[in-house]
């Protein structure tokens, strides 16, 4: 066996072996992939919960072929006692209470459920709106139909797997980069390999070769998960996550160097990576989506690797779009690595 | 098989301490050179000077005319390495770390089983080496240093931190290192592992050699007395005064001690009274020359 390939070996076996990096780079991810999925996975088609107190004519009257629209997005219950059921609606356990006055229908709803306040909302003020022409007697001038852009398939496990695999991979290669280097200059081992007659590039490639692998290991297996329980759908230009994930490991690699070149200790390496991870975790979105954040934490993110890695999978995985949209953040992702990495090798030690 | 060593001058000084401050010495082929010294004393510094992990600010090493610290892999793959600390690859078995190091080394697949072998290992070769004992962990160490078979060994403080026990175990091994003609440097605290081991010792203290020669020769040098005790009783105080040759005679509850530069004479004569009973002979030891030359004071 070469130099190179026994010194792969050597460190693949030592990460299998060890059973606290396994479980924070492979399960632990894995278990934000299942918590996620099971919340958000029907979160589209629940129902608004509406209490009605007396008689609600355009709800009890309602024609035949908008019944099944009212059945699809509420759940109505019925009760006597208006002052009761507004508490329930304050205590968050119905989304609205729905009595009529004459002719003003009147919602009572809660705003601490935003998405449930603006649904309750609007499917009334469309009832009433059908309502008032039904009343005029006139044929509709004008109808609508609706259209999502993306592909039919798509549903919440499409946009958080890449994200938490991203913060996977991030976690992986940073975590396995400085734990590495700090442990071996600790215990001698790199002094050891350097009165070795092989080059260093082997030590390096090595140590590349090995985070590249384990990196696949983790998509694989995130990817079967998603697909297996969450019917995640792979789209268009898919197979371009893997020259992403290899740029990506790159640059977390880069980050993971400088950490245990400056670290003394192992426990400080870990702080340190944990320090760079975690925040670019959410700041790149993997965790939940940053179209509602104010523009610095964007700002912020487009230096941030991890959120090339994101959008660069996003694009290719599950929006559908060619190859060409994983070109600009490789590039990013490798230009990164070769900077961070310059910067380490300036700070870095054979020892103690 | 075996390769000389020059070493001429060699300084390090870290900001404005002079770690090592102008050592010379050569190491013959074949030969097992001891570095001793108390700790901080330089010879680790000096070693990694030796094997190439440090340049000499000035100075200058030759192995076998090479410059070690160039690192040229035709001299590296003639060298064995020993470190201060284990250095293993994580979580492997003895086995798989004899393996690695071997195929950096490129040497073939079946060295492993017979370092394995003479090393003792063989019912310890599939436990990780978080799991071996300190001495199991040394002789692997040494193990994978010689697992390509090299011409030198660099051994750095092979046993600190060993039991009594696993110590002489691990001088045999050592031993058989340098029989097979290979030259062996060593670096120790120990007085009694120079002497046992080692055919010429370095002292070193604060960055220098303070002397330079073989143990008997080093012990010789010291003109130190030779005391002589004999069980209480066997002679009175009186009559071992008068044996010749004795300097001093003392008397203590559970022995009668005779301090002497002469002990074949007094020897002879305590012999010819018959007064040999539960007699031992101490002579000056490597310790006493190392305390004579380094001070006794306590170092932290």
């Amino acid at each position: 066996m070469t130099p190179f390939g026994s010194l792969a070996r050597a460190m693949l076996k030592g990460f299998f072996r060890d059973r606290m990096a396994l479980f924070f780079s492979i399960l632990f991810p894995l278990m934000f992939l299942v918590l996620f999925g099971g919340i958000f996975t029907d979160q589209g088609a629940s129902k608004a919960e509406i209490i009605q107190v007396g008689p609600v004519a355009v709800l009890d009257d309602v024609p035949k072929d908008a019944r099944a629209y009212v059945d699809e997005s509420l759940d109505i219950t019925r009760s006597s006692d208006l002052a009761a059921a507004v508490v329930k609606v304050r205590k968050g356990d119905a989304d609205a209470v729905i009595s009529q006055d004459g002719d003003t229908l009147s919602v009572r709803f809660s705003q601490a459920d935003q998405v449930k306040a603006g649904q309750v909302q609007g499917t009334f003020a469309a009832i009433v709106q059908s309502a008032n022409l039904a009343v005029t007697g006139q044929a509709p001038k004008f109808s609508l139909t609706t259209a999502r852009v993306e592909d039919k398939s798509l549903s919440t496990i499409q946009f958080f797997t890449p994200g938490l695999l991203g913060w996977a991979i991030a976690s992986g290669a940073t975590f396995g980069a400085a734990a590495n280097l700090v442990v071996w200059r600790r215990n001698g081992l790199l002094r050891r390999l350097r009165l070795a007659p092989i080059p260093t590039s082997a030590v390096v490639l090595a140590r590349v070769a090995v985070s590249i692998a384990i990196a696949l290991v983790q998509a694989v297996i995130f990817l079967a998960v998603g697909m297996v329980l969450f019917g995640l759908k792979l789209t268009g230009s898919w197979p371009m996550i893997v020259p992403l994930l290899v740029a990506g490991t790159l640059a977390f690699m880069s980050i993971g160097l400088l950490a245990g070149s400056i670290a003394k200790t192992e426990e400080a390496a870990i702080g340190m990576a944990n320090f760079v991870v975690l925040p670019m975790a959410f700041l790149s979105g993997s965790f939940f989506p940053l179209d509602g954040a104010p523009r610095w934490i964007s700002a912020v993110g487009t230096v941030l690797p991890l959120k090339h890695l994101n959008d660069g999978m996003l694009d290719t995985m599950v929006r559908g779009e060619g190859p060409a949209a994983a070109l600009l953040p490789v590039a990013f992702l490798l230009v990164f690595a070769v900077v961070v990495s310059a910067i380490a090798s300036r700070v870095f030690r054979w020892d103690d | 098989m075996g390769v000389g060593i020059t070493a001429d001058g060699l300084v390090m000084a870290y900001d404005d301490v002079r770690a090592v401050d102008g050592v010379s010495f050569t190491v013959a082929p074949g030969e097992f050179f001891g570095l001793l010294g108390p700790n901080g004393a330089g010879k680790t510094t000096t070693l990694e000077m030796i094997e190439g992990l440090r340049k000499p600010q000035s100075g200058s090493v030759r192995i076998d005319g090479h410059e070690p610290w160039r690192r040229e892999p035709e001299l590296q793959r003639r060298m064995g390495v020993q470190l201060q600390s284990s250095s293993f690859f994580d979580r492997l078995t003895a086995r798989e770390q004899l393996d690695t190091f071997g195929a950096l080394y490129r040497v073939a697949a079946g060295r492993t089983d017979e370092m394995l072998e003479q090393f003792g290992l063989v019912d310890k070769a599939d436990l990780r080496t978080e799991d071996l004992s300190g001495g199991q962990k040394q002789r692997l160490s040494i193990a994978c240093a010689l697992i390509h078979d090299p011409d030198v060994v660099f051994l750095d403080e092979p046993t600190a931190a060993l039991d009594p026990q696993a110590r002489r175990n691990l001088w045999d091994v050592l031993r058989t290192i340098n029989d097979s003609g290979r030259t062996v440097v060593l670096t120790t605290h120990y007085m009694d592992e120079a002497e046992a081991l080692c055919d010429r010792v370095a002292i070193m203290d604060a960055g220098r050699i303070l002397e330079l020669d073989t143990p008997a020769a080093l012990v010789r040098g010291l003109d130190a007395p030779v005391r002589i005790s004999l069980a209480p009783g066997t002679l009175s105080l009186e009559d071992a005064r008068a044996v010749a040759g004795a300097d001093e005679v003392a008397a203590g509850e559970s022995a009668l001690t005779i301090t002497t530069r002469d002990p074949s004479r007094v020897l002879t004569e305590l012999a010819s009274r018959d007064a040999l009973d539960g007699l031992s002979v101490k002579g000056a030891s490597l310790e006493d020359v190392f305390l004579e030359l380094t001070g006794r004071e306590y170092r932290a």
